[in-house]
């Protein structure tokens, strides 16, 4: 699908003047309905992503939701880029849940105009069980590290490049001069020669008349006023005076709260409550009994939970009740056993296995991993007058409307969401993980008032989509000098993206391929999603090669990349700023590791020591990124640094572990984050290559375990084979030096 | 009944005496700036002050804080010049919040801690701001908080 930017770019006047400038998806009836609905009379068939008003203020439309990654300062300082804006001028809106801002066409038209291929778990969305693609087309999605590369370059930059041509049109025809005498900047139109200038604000009505250029001239780097600077985030002073509204902060005349209780064992049904008591307590005033589930509703929170968790409740048995991670990893390994598909056959694997001067083996595993976003899962859900309003922070508000539409029976027009800040998304708050907005949207068809469900804690740690646990069986070959002629990786379940488990380095026989296994635990899209643990995987695997071959890691990974000259510039990077194995302190070592994922390349070496008490501790990481270009370089550097302690906390402490059937960590206490003691000074170089935008959000997560398990390996001679690195007793021995 | 005063203002409720603070707070006053995260005193995202003291108040009975004084972000920076204190300044300064939701009780943290200590160690530092930032802005706190004890050491 090739996007024809002609028959979406609009532009056009509004009521009191100005212009608005927008792109019209191929639904103009829907369009018009949700436009009336946003701004009463403003014209139909258009998503509106830009408004120029005559006090010269412009207002950008950001159809993302932001998370904490910066996506409501990027988009607007593309926009206002290229349009030349006074960022001062400049106001940022949330788009409401409409039709009018769904993204997930534009987003696939973006990628596809550009020869991306957009994670294909984005597109998965389409045929999960729960979703109809019908609905699935009406994404308004943030994830896949996809709103700049896509959204922004593709959307934001060419509205705001054409509005800036409109203007200038305008101007000329105003001031009687050629549009070549005139020059924009700061939100005015100059001619130099006359010493005359317009404001945006004077001239937007006059540039709505002009037609959108199709494709208008976007500017080069080194004309960037705003892309490339560290541009403070405006969503930061909410977030420090406590005025930052997240879902669960909702407060609404008459609301009530819900606690809910679902079988521990996933899948398992609701056998029986006694809500005798429950509902002679103070505030209860409801117990609801769902399928796999059952809540109490009060008149506050902690009432609705004290009487839940008094209250008797029994689940029926199930088929899964026997299941733990003892049994899936079995499991994993006779289907391991068995037959595989095919992901990479590069030329002869097992020829080159036979003819080896030596083979190294290798299993590796890694368990399963909830997402444990700070703010606890909730939902408000309002049904009255026919109507239904939702207050939730998600990844997708469309994808939600159209989830509690379906559930409730309702035309999805009737359903309003209302966008809040994400207390964490991370893949959590994704439209195939809805099973709190289930729950809520359930409760709240009994009541015409409004029904807040929160999850505590526990709710969240115990009913997650989580990381699914893989097992990756390596072996490889070598021949008598020493170089990898095979790469052979057998691993469980194919997930997103699609190139997760394939190796960056030139070796001439490759064999990867996978059985799928499938568990009763329900697995989701975590940062980073199948990079995760390839990552892990392939570079502590390569690591042992380097160290069969006796050759330094770094080296032995710059040897194998030859044809791979933006990784082994990114690989160099990251060990040139790292001071790679100079003047470390005694007791300290360096590993390293590299991955591309989501368009960026990432490269990270860890500065490691083990304590007298045989733990890990990390004390530097250096992570190189190449993700073509910076935006906000204050941004780049805050997502690499998360993308780090979000990876460094699965490595250390990351396990969420099965037992008869049910997940038994609980809360944090049992499911341990890096805290600031544990947290390790991070440095960030970012590498220009100029090369299409890469994302953010996820690539620098994926390294990390690996790089820090490679320098375990130097300071203890254990490999680490098995996350995480807290149920190991290092012991720090000499080891030579390679 | 449950007497205690927040931001200066005084409150009388008529709630149960185990009731947390938290929920007495948000749910009760409304004032939502101070977080829900586990309920266990593990996260800190429930961190308010109590007599200038970093509390967690998703453990904390309201009989126990029974004519306290309790400071929530929302009261942090009343008497502050600008509007926002020190902290919160250099909170902006150094870009520090991503999803921000922990960011009001790492700021009751940092502030109380700062306000006993004026020129903590790090050791200090680790040890008194023990919250759980999932987005791991860690980095950032430690510099801002550093770039606060370096003016006032």
């Amino acid at each position: 699908m090739k996007m024809n930017r002609r028959r979406f770019l609009l532009g056009t006047t509004v009521v009191g003047g100005g212009l608005l400038l927008g792109y019209a998806t191929t639904r103009p009836s829907k369009h018009q309905l949700a436009n009336a609905a946003l701004a009463g009379n403003e014209p139909p068939f258009l998503t509106t992503w830009l408004r120029i008003a005559p006090d010269n203020t412009v207002t950008v439309i950001v159809p993302h939701s932001e998370m904490g990654q910066g996506v409501l300062t990027a988009l607007p300082m593309m926009a206002a880029d290229e349009l030349d804006a006074d960022w001062d001028l400049v106001n940022v809106e949330q788009a409401p849940a409409t039709d009018l801002f769904a993204n997930g066409v534009l987003i696939k038209g973006f990628a596809t105009s550009l020869g991306v291929s957009i994670p294909r778990f984005l597109d998965g969305m389409a045929t999960s069980a729960t979703m109809k693609v019908a609905e699935i087309m009406n994404m308004q999605i943030t994830g896949g590290s996809s709103s700049v590369r896509f959204t922004g370059e593709q959307g934001m930059r060419v509205a705001g490049a054409a509005a800036r041509e409109m203007l200038v049109k305008a101007a000329a025809a105003r001031l009687g001069v050629p549009e070549a005498e005139l020059t924009t900047r700061l939100s005015h139109v100059h001619h130099a020669a006359t010493s005359r200038s317009l404001t945006y604000g004077e001239l937007a009505s006059d540039a709505a008349l002009f037609e959108p250029a199709a494709y208008p001239v976007l500017k080069q780097p080194a004309q960037f006023t705003l892309m490339g600077k560290p541009i403070p985030r405006i969503d930061i002073p909410a977030k420090v005076d406590g005025t930052a509204a997240y879902g669960i902060d909702a407060r609404l005349p008459g609301m009530l709260y819900a606690a809910v209780k679902t079988a521990p064992v996933f899948g398992s049904k609701l056998a029986s409550v006694d809500s005798t008591a429950a509902l002679q307590r103070r505030g209860v005033l409801r117990v609801v009994e769902m399928e796999d589930a059952v809540a109490v509703v009060a008149d506050s929170y902690w009432r609705a939970k004290q009487a839940l968790d008094a209250m008797p409740v029994s689940f029926a048995s199930s088929a899964n009740d026997a299941v733990s991670t003892q049994t899936i990893y079995a499991q994993y390994d006779q289907a391991l056993q068995g037959e595989l598909s095919e992901d990479v056959e590069a030329g002869d694997t097992a020829a080159a296995i036979v003819g080896a001067a030596s083979v190294v083996e290798a299993t590796y595993r890694v368990p399963f991993l909830a997402h444990a976003a700070m703010e606890p899962m909730n939902c408000t859900v309002h049904f009255h007058e026919g109507r239904c309003d939702v207050w939730t922070g998600t990844q997708d508000n469309l994808g939600i409307r159209g989830r509690v539409a379906s559930i409730a029976d309702m035309d999805e027009n009737a359903v309003t969401v209302h966008a809040f800040y994400l207390g964490g998304g991370f893949g959590r708050r994704l439209p195939t993980s809805t099973n709190t907005i289930d729950q809520a949207t359930r409760i709240a068809m009994l009541f015409d008032v409004p029904v807040k469900t929160v999850w505590s804690r526990e709710d969240d740690m115990q009913q997650d989509y989580y990381r699914p646990a893989v097992t990756s069986r390596f072996r490889a070959a070598f021949d008598a000098s020493g170089n990898v002629t095979a790469w052979e990786n057998h691993y469980i379940g194919k997930n997103e993206p699609a190139e997760a488990a394939h190796t960056p380095y030139s070796i001439a026989n490759q064999s990867i391929a996978y059985a799928e296994s499938p568990t009763h635990v329900p697995f989701g899209a975590w940062r980073s999603v199948a990079h995760s643990q390839h990552t892990f995987f392939m570079e502590s695997f390569v690591d042992e090669l380097a160290h069969q071959a006796q050759q330094n890691p770094y080296q032995f990974r710059l040897n194998m990349l030859a044809d791979k000259p933006r990784h082994a510039a990114v690989l160099r990077a990251a060990a040139d700023r790292a001071g790679w194995e100079r003047n470390l302190p005694a007791g300290h070592a360096q590993g390293i590791a590299l991955q591309e994922s989501f368009g960026s390349i990432v490269a990270q070496v860890a500065e490691v020591s083990i304590t007298e008490s045989g733990e890990v501790k990390v004390h530097r990481v250096t992570c190189a990124i190449d993700c073509g270009r910076a935006v906000n370089p204050d941004t780049v550097r805050s997502q690499a640094e998360s993308g780090v302690i979000f990876g460094l906390t699965a490595a250390l402490y990351g396990e969420i572990t099965i037992d008869k059937g049910a997940v038994v960590q609980r809360n944090f206490n049992d499911y341990e984050m890096v805290r600031l003691q544990d947290s390790p000074e991070i440095d960030v170089v970012t590498i220009e290559s100029g090369a299409a935008l890469g994302g953010l959000g996820e690539p620098a997560t994926p390294p990390i375990a690996a790089a820090v398990a490679n320098a375990v390996y130097i300071l203890t001679g254990q490999r680490v084979r098995e996350l995480p690195m807290k149920n190991y007793r290092f012991t720090a021995v000499p080891t030579e030096r390679v | 009944m449950a007497r205690f005063r927040v931001n200066g203002s005084a409150h009388e409720l008529d709630i149960e005496a185990d009731m947390p603070l938290l929920w007495a707070l948000r749910d009760e006053l409304g004032l939502v700036g101070t977080k829900f995260g586990c309920g266990i005193a593990s996260c800190g995202a429930c961190t308010v002050q109590i007599n200038g003291n970093a509390v967690r108040s998703c453990v904390t009975p309201v009989s126990a804080v029974e004519g306290a004084d309790i400071t929530t972000i929302e009261g942090l920076a009343v008497n502050a010049a600008g509007g926002l204190t020190a902290v919160q300044q250099a909170w902006i300064e150094h870009q520090v919040p991503q999803c921000g939701y922990c960011q009001s009780g790492m700021i009751m943290a940092v502030s109380a801690l700062l306000a006993a200590n004026p020129a903590p160690t790090d050791a200090e530092i680790d040890g008194a701001i023990t919250n759980v930032c999932r987005c791991g802005t860690y980095p950032r706190i430690r510099t801002a908080i550093r770039s606060l004890t370096s003016t006032t050491a």
